[in-house]
């Protein structure tokens, strides 16, 4: 963190955005995690692409459980909606307002221990019904606010501040979602903006469940050689396999892409996403071929990183369930509330 | 790129604008922040060893280190630099004690400096300290050269003029009044003295040589000459309605004087458009809040004459064409105007002149008969005699007068030790770390969004009664805690040390201007466009560091608008970057080491 804000000064010529913002009016309040933490980075990464994409401030939905992670949403986009949930709990949150109203950006964000400890089970079933929104796991391999214990992310042989070696089988939360059948699945780092950026705008704009699990340094629990998720070790064994370059609607693809090596996906508002494959035999659109791929390194101790696995043409949670097509606070009073009648035929439904 | 070589003085230098701007180098944020403090003295002493007169270029400073400051770049207003000058100088307490101590032993060698003006003073200030004994010859009965003749009261009070250069004349100065010299062959032959400095300006007013000169020169004034006049009270007023020739600073003090002698309609005539104009933009502001007309485009043609007296001047209507980045590329007589005046005022110019150095001395003159001085020793072709100020490469300003006193003093004092006056001490910089606590620097490196504060004026009823009235009133104590707070402390540097690195992003993320970039590296061109906001300031130096542990990329900074926050260094968690105070180190001759031979002065 820092003693004071980040001063409201900018650089003169400082892009705008179609709405007339500049990078700056996505930001947050002041940081209060340890200076150095990769969660900072991506917090700056979300506010880098949610400009990119012209969001309305006031149609970001942020929500967040228990952490430090959970923490990071108040620094981002101040004129956003906000939830911090209960701890794990922040797919439930998030269920209930997307079900409310569907027409707003939900970005969830969570880290290790929220995710994959005390949540997982909720993280599953979001998954499950492909619920709208950009999930973003900030992983550390520690319990970073209570001291830097393991975490279930930590890897088999890492070694803690103190010297004790981890013994238990990590969880992936990437291989997991892919079992689960999810629709978009991504792994980054936090000390790659390039690679990040685009893959935050292509999440926020694909339709369904959009998971990113961003390796996020712990710079003060998990720093330290012998660990497997500090900055010097991730540098050296995480692999870029596809990267996504994200095209907004309105925008010519203007790069030149080498045939056989670019897949465009056209996301559903018409927008694309250019995978360019750095891997020419990995297949991000073939799960069981990605999934094999992933665990195969990630037996050699290597991480892929890349949008590793999209299939844009899934139905998401309103689809499954034909709700209706505007947010439930646009609908007239008559069409929410059956009135006592109404009520009284639903119920004879069930007796 | 290669890596940044910090090292050199100059590279820390240059991001104090301010500082890099100055002719004289003075500690510019060393001296707000101890006014901040209430530390006026402190502050005036900051500058007065680099600039010598703090009250009086406070006031009337060219302020070089204004269009430079970065706060400019910013926002557009620079900070009010020179006016904080003059508040450490109006509130500051008793100097007398902190002056140089003036030994009463004296080295045995004797100085001459010719014209009481900022550069002699300058001479003598840095000359007394080390023993030498120093003669100024001055024409007129006070000292102080054009400070006192050419700028008006009500700019420049007396009384501040007066106690400043009073600090060096106290020193034990040989201060000679009324007393012009009148041969430099008699001064060189018969004087006895070691050195001679000419600081003696450039008293030259330029004349305008039109048809009806010689018939209206009754009503006909040379403006520095007039200016003079004016200073010492044997003119003291001016027609109904004065024309001003000449669009640069005298003019403006010359309109403006106009108006305090009884002038009730004064117009600035300026050949060009306003882009063109010599004169500083606040001194234009000035004027033109006193009701002083400025006319553009009109070129002089003649002086009319009615019954043998001046009734008025003939000027051309003069159109000019220009191109995109507004040069003139070509110009046109549209007509002509005639304005009735009962004087006029040329302000077009002066120049140097030294009918009193007899050519055959080896002091060589070039081609426009002005002397050959060595711009870095301020030596003229013969060794020993030196010259300052404007006397040396034509008018410019204090600031420049006082700092080319300072190099010539070295040289002097070089010169009278035997040694080579081309060998100098090298400029230095410190170093020192600002770090107090985990986040805590010990300056105050919040950013606050206050705009430039504005000079209060007496008001436009009372100021012309007197021509004594200093017109700027000074700022207020809530101005003062305003203003100090815009400087930006950019001798807060931001110092990197690439070993430590570990590229978190966490200070790229945090700069609130975008100066920082981890990258690729590449050369200067390629560098700067590739950078998270292009630098596309030329004039502003890219830092680029030796290659990062991890990835063998590059950090760098664009130090065109860092507004030394220290958040980068707040954020990072290795201390790669330190916010370090950098302490220039510009030799005067007090640093050189001192005489071989102190011998004593027998009497």
């Amino acid at each position: 963190m820092t003693f004071i804000a980040k001063p409201k000064v900018a650089h003169p010529s400082l892009p705008k955005n179609a709405l007339g913002f500049t990078r700056r009016d996505y930001e947050g309040s002041l940081s209060t995690l340890c200076a150095g933490c990769g969660h900072d980075s991506i917090t700056a990464a979300i506010v880098e692409a949610s400009w990119g994409l012209d969001l309305q401030p006031q149609n970001m939905v942020k929500l967040s459980g228990i952490g430090c992670s959970s923490k990071t949403t108040a620094y981002f986009v101040s004129g956003g909606h906000g939830f911090n949930s209960v701890h794990g709990r922040m797919p439930s949150i998030a269920m209930g307002a997307n079900a409310a109203n569907r027409d707003l950006t939900y970005i969830g964000v969570s880290g290790d221990g929220d995710t994959l400890s005390i949540g997982l089970g909720q993280f599953c079933h979001a998954i499950r019904r492909n619920l709208n929104m950009l999930y973003i796991i900030e992983n550390n391999g520690v319990y970073g606010l209570t001291k830097g214990q393991f975490s279930a992310s930590a890897d088999v042989g890492t070694k803690a501040k103190k010297g004790e070696t981890n013994q238990q089988p990590p969880i992936d939360p990437v291989l997991l979602a892919m079992t689960l059948g999810a629709s978009f699945v991504a792994r980054s780092f936090s000390g790659d903006k390039e690679q990040l950026v685009p893959l935050i705008q292509a999440g926020l704009r694909h339709r369904g469940f959009a998971l990113i699990d961003v390796l996020s340094p712990c710079v003060t629990f998990n720093d330290h050689e012998g660990s497997t998720k500090s900055y010097a070790y991730t540098r050296e064994h995480y692999e870029p396999a596809v990267h996504a370059d994200f095209v907004p609607l309105q925008r010519e693809i203007t790069a030149s892409y080498k045939q056989g090596e670019s897949i465009p996906v056209v996301m559903h508002d018409g927008s694309r996403i250019v995978l360019r494959k750095l891997d020419a035999s990995y297949d991000p659109t073939d799960r069981v071929n990605a999934a094999a791929h992933i665990q195969a390194r990630l037996k050699e101790g290597e991480y892929l990183t890349g949008l590793l696995h999209i299939e844009a043409s899934q139905n998401e949670f309103h689809e499954v369930n034909a709700t209706p097509d505007a947010p439930l606070n646009s609908l007239p009073f008559e069409a929410l509330s059956p009135g006592s009648k109404g009520l009284e035929k639903i119920l004879a439904r069930y007796r | 790129m290669e890596p940044t070589d910090t090292s050199h003085p100059d590279y820390y230098h240059r991001v104090v604008d301010c500082q890099w701007a100055c002719p004289a180098h003075t500690d510019v944020p060393e001296y707000i922040r101890l006014i901040a403090q209430g530390r006026f003295t402190d502050a005036y002493m900051v500058n007065r060893h680099s600039n010598v007169f703090p009250g009086i270029l406070g006031r009337v400073c060219d302020r070089p280190c204004e269009p430079a400051c970065r706060r400019g770049r910013i926002e557009q207003k620079p900070v009010a630099i020179c006016r904080l000058k003059r508040v450490a100088a109006d509130h500051r307490d008793d100097v007398t004690e902190r002056l140089p101590r003036i030994p009463a032993r004296k080295n045995g060698k004797r100085i001459a400096c010719i014209g009481a003006g900022c550069a002699s003073l300058t001479v003598a200030n840095d000359l007394m300290p080390l023993g030498y004994e120093v003669t100024i010859f001055e024409q007129f009965g006070e000292p102080g050269g054009l400070m006192r003749t050419n700028i008006p009261s009500f700019r420049l009070p007396h009384t501040v003029l007066n106690e400043e250069i009073a600090m060096i004349t106290d020193m034990g100065v040989d201060l000679k009044l009324n007393t012009p010299v009148k041969s430099m062959r008699g001064l060189l032959t018969t004087g006895g003295f070691d050195a001679v400095f000419v600081g003696s300006g450039a008293p030259k007013g330029k004349e305008l040589k039109l048809p009806g000169r010689a018939e209206a020169s009754a009503n006909v004034h040379i403006g520095i000459s007039w200016l003079e006049s004016v200073a010492f009270g044997h003119v003291d007023k001016i027609g109904r309605r004065v024309l001003i020739i000449g669009v640069g600073n005298t003019a403006m003090d010359c309109c403006r004087t106009s108006l305090r002698l009884g002038a009730a309609s004064v117009k600035v005539m300026a050949r060009k458009p306003r882009a063109f104009f010599k004169a500083s933009a606040w001194e234009l502001d000035d004027a033109e809040e006193e009701s002083v007309q400025i006319v553009i485009n009109r070129s002089p043609k003649a002086f009319v004459l009615e019954n043998g007296r001046l009734s008025g001047m003939l000027f051309e209507v003069m159109e000019y064409e220009m191109d995109a980045s507004g040069r003139i590329t070509g110009e046109r007589v549209a007509g002509e105007e005639f304005l009735p005046a009962d004087d006029v005022i040329l302000a077009i110019g002066q120049e140097n002149a030294f009918p009193w150095v007899e050519r055959d001395l080896g002091i060589e003159f070039d081609k426009w008969d002005v002397p050959v001085v060595d711009k870095g020793t301020f030596q003229s072709t013969r060794p020993g005699v030196f010259f300052g100020g404007d006397a040396a490469f034509g008018p410019k300003n204090i600031i420049w007068a006082v700092e080319h006193g300072h190099q010539a003093a070295i040289s002097i004092h070089r010169h009278c030790q035997g040694e080579p006056v081309t060998e100098r001490l090298p400029p230095g910089v410190n170093l020192q770390s600002r770090k107090m606590g985990m986040h805590e620097w010990s300056y105050s490196n919040d950013y606050t969004p206050v705009e430039r504060r504005l000079m209060p004026h007496v008001s436009l009823k009372e100021r012309f009664k007197n021509l004594n009235i200093e017109v700027e009133l000074g700022f207020t104590a809530e101005q003062v805690e305003q203003e100090v707070q815009r400087c930006l402390n950019c001798d807060m540097q931001t110092v990197f040390t690439a070993k430590l690195c570990i590229e978190c992003d966490a200070c790229i993320d945090i700069c609130p201007v975008d100066c920082l970039t981890i990258t690729h590296n590449g050369d200067e061109p390629d560098l700067r466009q590739r950078l998270k906001a292009p630098a596309r300031n030329l004039a502003q130096p890219l830092y680029v560091s030796a290659g990062l542990p991890q990835t063998g990329r590059v950090m760098v900074k664009d130090e065109d608008l860092c507004v030394h926050c220290g958040l980068c260094a707040e954020r990072c968690p290795t201390a790669a970057w330190d916010m370090q105070k950098s302490t220039l180190l510009w030799p005067h001759a007090a640093d050189e080491p001192p005489l071989k031979t102190q011998q004593a002065k027998t009497a």
